[in-house]
């Protein structure tokens, strides 16, 4: 692949990301329109997350891709396939060991470092958009900070369901300012972005967004004082590593509608294994 | 005992080997050609490259090929492409009264200067299958006659002359390019045009169709359309001059449509607008009707609630390869969402059933 730049997209074109990133962690939580490119991949399946990976890595970068938690989710494999190609870059399965982590839906579940960059692949960054299909008004909203109608949703759950019926996708508020989509990852991981010492990312190639939280910013889930945010999980632990602090899968493994549930995060769960934690399923 | 299952890597390379074999197809079949694709499936060479924004026959022919005549996939091939290629410059704008017409036509007029051109048209074809070509392609010639040289004149310069029709004054601003910047609300004109003309064709038909049947109603006369080749110019510092770099097939459609007034307009005729790489005049007159139905609100008609006067919605939902992306991205593992939407849907159902027992036992 030399007939392509290093990482694919052209060095203006990283420069343009790279504005658009700097902006982004200048005022964080904040979308930053920008020029997204037609990436060789479809949009939807992380051009967003790919185009801020390119413009952010080095030649001495050890890059990870994961996809719901996972390594080796065919999307994870195209992506960090895709970037071995274009950029020759060292690729890694070991979260301690990546400096750039580029993930879909999941944040690891091992504590990220000063150093690494967390990537998102982000669908629709607008965390109003549900609410207000316009861009143009939602915009609006965002820079008076008129944020009562997310409230009234919330709200509304409440009375409706007695819980916030959000459970992926839960917003939060950055810095006391902007209200903020984290992408799809489970509420479970909400906490993981608040004082984060990593740089998280967030790319939108569709919606030509992107957004940022830099080291050590305080982002809160959404709630009320009488019904506080929890972060919740299946009330199981890995039945391969026995961990009881980890996002968990579940799987269907017989026809009479058996199930287990296992690690989303399969470097943490295979990391447990090899230090001779077992679940009650394991072999 | 259950597996993590593995070998993503493995099932993605085997993937890509059986889809190169069903491309192919039966082997004992000969192979198509670029040049046969290019030359004899012209028409839809023309959708990739005008939905493409790369005017390349021989390219969107490769695509087409390689995309197993999916043209969605064979346009986001080139797009793809396209976003790589490096930027030399602009061209001078075309002139489309310069250009060497294949097909002309005006609904408006019975005759006009420089006359109706029926050209290579479907329009009074019978559409009965013609089983011959099955068996044979072999075409007659078809009959020849010299044209003079002279521009052909736009038949809106005609009603122009009247005042009769609004004015398009000439107008210098550079416009914004839509593939270089983040499409930002509002949108002007030039933008627009822009989005629509590497729009869906069949998007931009249906909403075309949805001002005729009386959702945002603007009757469009076809004024003109007109199809054939016009020289791309382009200013070369070095020269001090522009020179012609080549030249292309477009498709040019303006609709005239009835307007009767409003606060800020006088009664006259209006416009909308078309242009379109390749013959393409579906998706030329869509264009026309979709563009003059957005116009609402500088011409101050009343905004009726129909699709097509929503701009918004009109630009970000009508390219494909946006819209396939989005659509086809849910094909991708979603369990980590599905498994939190699970507890949150076996939570609330507890409660309700536990609600539900309570009630029951009062």
């Amino acid at each position: 692949m030399t007939d392509y730049n290093f990482a694919y997209l052209d060095e203006q074109t990283k420069r343009m990301i790279r504005r658009a990133i700097l902006k982004g962690l200048a005022v964080p939580g904040y979308q930053v329109p920008f020029a997204s490119r037609e990436m060789p991949m479809p949009y939807g399946w992380g051009t967003g997350g790919v185009q801020v990976s390119a413009a952010v890595m080095t030649t001495d970068d050890q890059f990870k891709v994961i996809d719901q938690g996972a390594d080796d989710t065919t999307n994870a494999v195209s992506i960090r396939s895709f970037f071995e190609r274009t950029a020759g870059v060292a690729t890694t399965t070991q979260t301690a060991e990546a400096t750039v982590i580029q993930t879909r839906h999941r944040i690891p579940e091992r504590d990220l470092t000063e150093g690494q960059i967390l990537v998102y692949q982000v669908p629709i960054p607008e965390p109003l958009r549900f609410l207000e299909p316009r861009e143009s008004e939602t915009r609006k909203m965002h820079s008076l900070e008129e944020y009562g109608l997310m409230h009234v949703k919330l709200y509304e759950d409440i009375s409706r369901h007695g819980h916030i019926a959000t459970s992926y996708a839960y917003p939060v508020k950055v810095e006391g300012r902007y209200v903020m989509d984290p992408s799809p990852i489970p509420k479970f991981d909400n906490p993981k972005l608040s004082d984060c010492p990593a740089i998280q990312l967030f790319g939108a190639g569709r919606e030509q967004r992107i957004y940022a939280l830099p080291p050590y910013t305080q982002v809160v889930s959404l709630d009320f004082e009488d019904h506080p945010f929890v972060a919740s999980k299946a009330d199981h632990p890995c039945g391969l590593c026995g961990a009881e602090d980890s996002y968990l899968d579940e799987v269907i493994i017989d026809d009479a509608g058996g199930r287990m549930f296992v690690c989303s995060d399969t470097d943490y769960c295979t990391a447990r294994q090899a230090d001779g934690f077992k679940g009650k399923d394991a072999a | 005992m259950y597996v993590a299952v593995k070998g993503g890597e493995r099932a993605i390379e085997n993937a890509h080997a059986w889809l190169a074999e069903e491309r192919r197809g039966d082997v004992n079949v000969p192979e198509l050609s670029v040049a046969q694709i290019r030359e004899q499936m012209a028409l839809a060479v023309n959708r990739v490259m005008a939905e493409g924004s790369l005017f390349d026959p021989d390219l969107a022919a490769l695509a087409i090929k390689q995309a197993r005549g999916d043209l969605i996939e064979a346009i986001f091939l080139i797009r793809a492409y396209r976003t790589t290629l490096p930027r030399f410059g602009t061209s001078e704008p075309i002139a489309t009264d310069t250009m060497a017409c294949d097909r002309r036509i005006s609904a408006t007029f019975k005759d006009v200067p420089g006359g109706q051109v029926l050209g290579p048209t479907f329009d009074y074809t019978h559409r009965l299958l013609d089983f011959k070509l099955a068996a044979d392609g072999d075409v007659a010639d078809a009959p020849q006659r010299e044209t003079d040289q002279a521009d052909v004149p736009h038949v809106t310069d005609f009603l122009n002359r009247e005042g009769l029709i609004e004015e398009a004054p000439h107008d210098d601003t550079v416009p914004r390019d839509l593939t270089r910047e983040p499409l930002e609300m509002p949108a002007d004109r030039p933008l627009r045009l822009q989005a629509l003309a590497r729009a869906d064709e069949g998007f931009t038909l249906s909403l075309a169709y949805s001002t005729q049947r009386g959702y945002a109603r603007n009757h469009a006369f076809v004024g003109e359309l007109r199809i054939g080749t016009v020289d791309v110019e382009m200013d070369i510092p070095e020269l001090g001059f522009a020179i012609d770099i080549g030249e292309i097939t477009i498709t040019e459609c303006e609709s005239v449509n009835q307007f009767t007034g409003s606060k800020t307009e006088p009664p006259q005729f209006t416009r909308g607008y078309g242009l379109v790489f390749g013959q393409t005049e579906r998706k030329a007159i869509s264009m026309a009707l979709v563009d003059r139905a957005m116009r609402w609100e500088e011409l101050g008609e009343d905004n009726v609630g129909a699709p097509v006067q929503d701009t918004e919605f009109v630009l970000y939902h009508s390219d494909n390869i946006q819209a396939t992306g989005f659509l086809e991205h849910i094909k991708l593992p979603h369990y980590v969402d599905f498994q939190s939407e699970l507890e949150l849907v076996r939570k609330l159902r507890r409660e309700a059933g536990a609600a539900d027992m309570q009630e029951a036992a009062e």
